[in-house]
């Protein structure tokens, strides 16, 4: 019978991970896909920025009360990890609390996973509480009804439910050892582990027979234990992966000042060459030279972006502390950062999809300008950059918003009017007005 | 106040063999628009005032290029780039100042990639500086003890981390600072950026320069003081639609210590 549960143990955890592990290649496979970027430079900066922002949380505290839940959460999440790692090696070997030889250490460190699930669970219903029945500006977005309202909620709810299992699984424990049950208890009948929790629950479980105990305690480890392999898997189908993606977000993303942005080096090209003299205006490509492919300016579908922008849309999720900050958001305006991440993601999981099937992408005859990301919301941006500092761990909305407004006047000459005005007089006469450059120090003698 | 000012070109000063300290880049705003002139104005005699040697590139000047850039016009911005960089780089200029956070930001951030490096500064970091050579004086005079709020431009304070500058020169001013709810790196835009200055505002509930004016508003301010042309102007519209005009006033910080000085 142990055997048994041992072989059934090891089995749902390799298909666990492996499970999992297809879904991550499936992400890197998709991420990849955009273009190239590098950002491998002073990675003793980008390490400081990651400790401090991602692993440290800096930004989340902006917000103090959810910052603070959130910690209290992340560092649950952390820590009680460490359990998990007993709970393998004792559903691997059919031991019980394998890690008990630490002695007062061991106890130290029960006890602080029981306060630390207990502080969770309050945590998470408070979540729940601030997403459902108040009314917070960043969760009542357009972009949330339906399914991401619901994939919140679930994350919540697998949180609880966690919880609660481990919680259980320690009160049945502690009742059992207390009641010198063999393979439980210890000759000495010394109480492995500390339970300031728990300890509160097993007197409710103080009449119960043996096997009873016996199987509540295995129920409530045996569900635990799926139920984290079930959740690690929910990740990918979630909008969750930030636990994990935003360590190399944060790591990858721009150290420059915000008002920097790129210049389109494809451009710069085009231009040296239109302002040398010595350039040849009919020059032909070199016998035998690869016709070189003409790049497209800007993007108007998720390959046309960078793997930073992509990887950001799989780290988001959907907090929208830069939706709450957008000018235009705030104003009644379609545009929402976080609805840009968001369609970015599900864009790409659309292509990603067809890959999967066919091999190779081919046109679906869909894109992510228009089929999910309308003009309109990118002409309404003021370049403000809010979103980008509202941003607990590194994501650049504004960069996507940047590069499909250059698709849309480069390629598709189709800014609005008057901006395209603007454009064109600062093309004729060095100013967004229709003022002549010969008339610029005129307000010098004028009184 | 009247008299027109002397405003020295770098023409000028080529033909005469000698280099500046400083050039002034006065911007698209600062030349053609007339409430962006008197800030221009305001600063040139406070350059006048602290015996700055200073020049402007006059008609050689042209746009930087930032409302394109950021409105998905690469090309334009990157043509501009060249053109001006051809200009700046002719007459070695080392030292550039400027009282539009867009012009400084573009030039400060995005020109050096492009062959155009110099020391870009902001008119309120130059005047602060400026102060700390004893080269000007601030006084309060009128403004003393006035309310003021001072309204983050998006390219200055969040792009570029400039906040204490032009606070510590309102401080001098010996004014009562007051901050807005939104402030610093939480600073609302005015609504002017990334090309919107030049077009019609997408459909929504409200001009964001009036949530903006309304978040001022909340302080009781005397004077919002600004330090972008467009932010001036959008503040300026916020005010008047909220008739407020008789009760607060818009100005630069530029304008308001040249004030100080009767200027």
């Amino acid at each position: 019978m142990q055997l048994i549960a041992q072989i059934a143990f090891l089995v749902v955890l390799v298909a666990g991970i492996a499970f999992f592990t297809k879904n991550i290649r499936r992400v890197i496979r998709n991420v990849k896909l955009g273009k190239k970027i590098d950002r491998t430079d002073k990675p003793g900066e980008r390490f400081a920025k990651m400790a401090r922002v991602a692993l440290g949380q800096s930004k989340m505290v902006k917000k103090p009360f959810s910052g603070f839940l959130h910690i209290i959460v992340y560092l649950g999440f952390i820590i009680i990890n460490i359990e998990v790692l007993e709970i393998i090696i004792d559903g691997v070997f059919g031991t019980h609390r394998i890690l008990a030889f630490l002695g007062s250490g061991y106890n130290f460190l029960i006890g602080t996973f029981e306060i630390l699930a207990f502080l969770v669970f309050v945590g998470v219903v408070i979540f729940w509480l601030r997403r459902n029945v108040t009314n917070i500006y960043r969760f009542l977005g357009n972009e949330l009804k339906g399914w991401p309202k619901n994939d919140a909620n679930y994350i919540l709810y697998f949180e609880m439910v966690l919880m609660i299992l481990f919680i259980t699984m320690n009160a049945a424990d502690l009742q059992l050892q207390l009641n010198g049950v063999y393979h439980y208890a210890q000759e000495s009948g010394v109480i492995m582990g500390s339970f300031p929790i728990s300890q509160f629950l097993s007197p409710l479980f103080e009449g119960l027979s043996e096997s009873t105990l016996i199987i509540i305690e295995r129920t409530a480890w045996w569900l635990h234990i799926i139920g984290i392999l079930l959740f690690l898997n929910y990740l990918y189908y979630s909008k969750h992966l930030h636990i994990l993606l935003a360590f190399p977000n944060v790591y990858l993303s721009k150290l420059t000042v915000q008002g920097k942005f790129d210049n389109l080096e494809a451009v710069t090209n085009e231009v040296k060459l239109m302002m040398d003299p010595d350039a040849d205006p009919y020059a032909m490509p070199e016998e035998g030279a690869e016709e070189e492919v003409p790049e497209k300016f800007g993007a108007s579908d998720v390959m046309d972006l960078n793997q930073v922008q992509l990887l950001n849309a799989y780290t988001c999720t959907e907090c929208g502390r830069c939706t709450a900050e957008c000018p235009a958001n705030q104003t009644g305006k379609k545009l929402s950062p976080r609805k840009i991440m968001m369609d970015t993601r599900d864009r790409l999981e659309e292509v990603g999809n067809i890959i999967n099937k066919k091999g190779s992408f081919e046109d679906d005859g869909k894109q992510l300008l228009d089929n999910y990301i309308l003009r309109e919301e990118l002409w309404a941006c003021t370049t403000c950059n809010a979103c980008v500092e509202a941003c607990p761990i590194g994501i650049d909305p504004l960069s996507i918003i940047l590069d499909m407004r250059r698709y849309l006047v480069m390629e598709q000459s189709a800014a609005p009017s008057d901006l395209a005005n603007a454009m064109t007089n600062i093309e004729n006469n060095g100013a967004p007005w229709p003022y002549n450059q010969m008339d610029r120090l005129n307000w010098a003698n004028e009184k | 106040m009247a008299d027109a000012i002397k405003v020295p070109t770098m023409a000028e000063y080529m033909a005469q063999g000698k280099k500046p300290e400083v050039l002034f880049w006065v911007g698209c705003a600062g030349s053609f628009d007339d409430r962006a002139k008197r800030i221009t104005k305001a600063f040139v005699k406070l350059l006048h005032e602290a015996k700055v040697d200073f020049a402007v590139l006059g008609t050689e000047e042209s746009c930087t290029g930032d409302p394109a850039k950021r409105a998905g016009n690469e090309f334009l911005f990157q043509m501009q780039a060249a053109t001006n960089i051809e200009v700046l780089n002719g007459y070695e200029i080392k030292k550039v100042v400027t009282a539009c956070p867009h012009c400084f930001n573009t030039l400060k951030n995005e020109y050096p990639a492009l062959g155009g490096d110099y020391e870009v500064i902001h008119h309120t970091t130059f005047l602060k500086s400026l102060l700390e050579e004893g080269r000007l004086k601030v006084e309060g005079g009128k403004f003393k003890g006035k309310r003021i709020t001072f309204h983050d431009p998006c390219y200055l304070g969040r792009a570029n981390n400039v906040y204490e500058a032009p606070r510590d020169l309102l401080r001098k001013l010996e004014v009562e600072l007051i901050e807005m709810r939104k402030c610093k790196k939480n600073g609302l835009c005015c609504g002017a950026g990334g090309g919107q200055m030049f077009k019609e505002p997408e459909p929504g509930n409200k001009d964001v320069n009036i949530e903006r004016t309304e978040q001022a508003m909340e302080v009781k301010p005397d004077i919002i003081a600004a330090g972008c042309p467009f932010c001036n102007t959008m503040m300026t519209d916020g005010v008047k639609n909220k008739n407020q005009e008789g009760n607060i006033e818009v100005m630069d910080v530029a304008e308001m210590i040249a004030n100080a000085h009767d200027l």
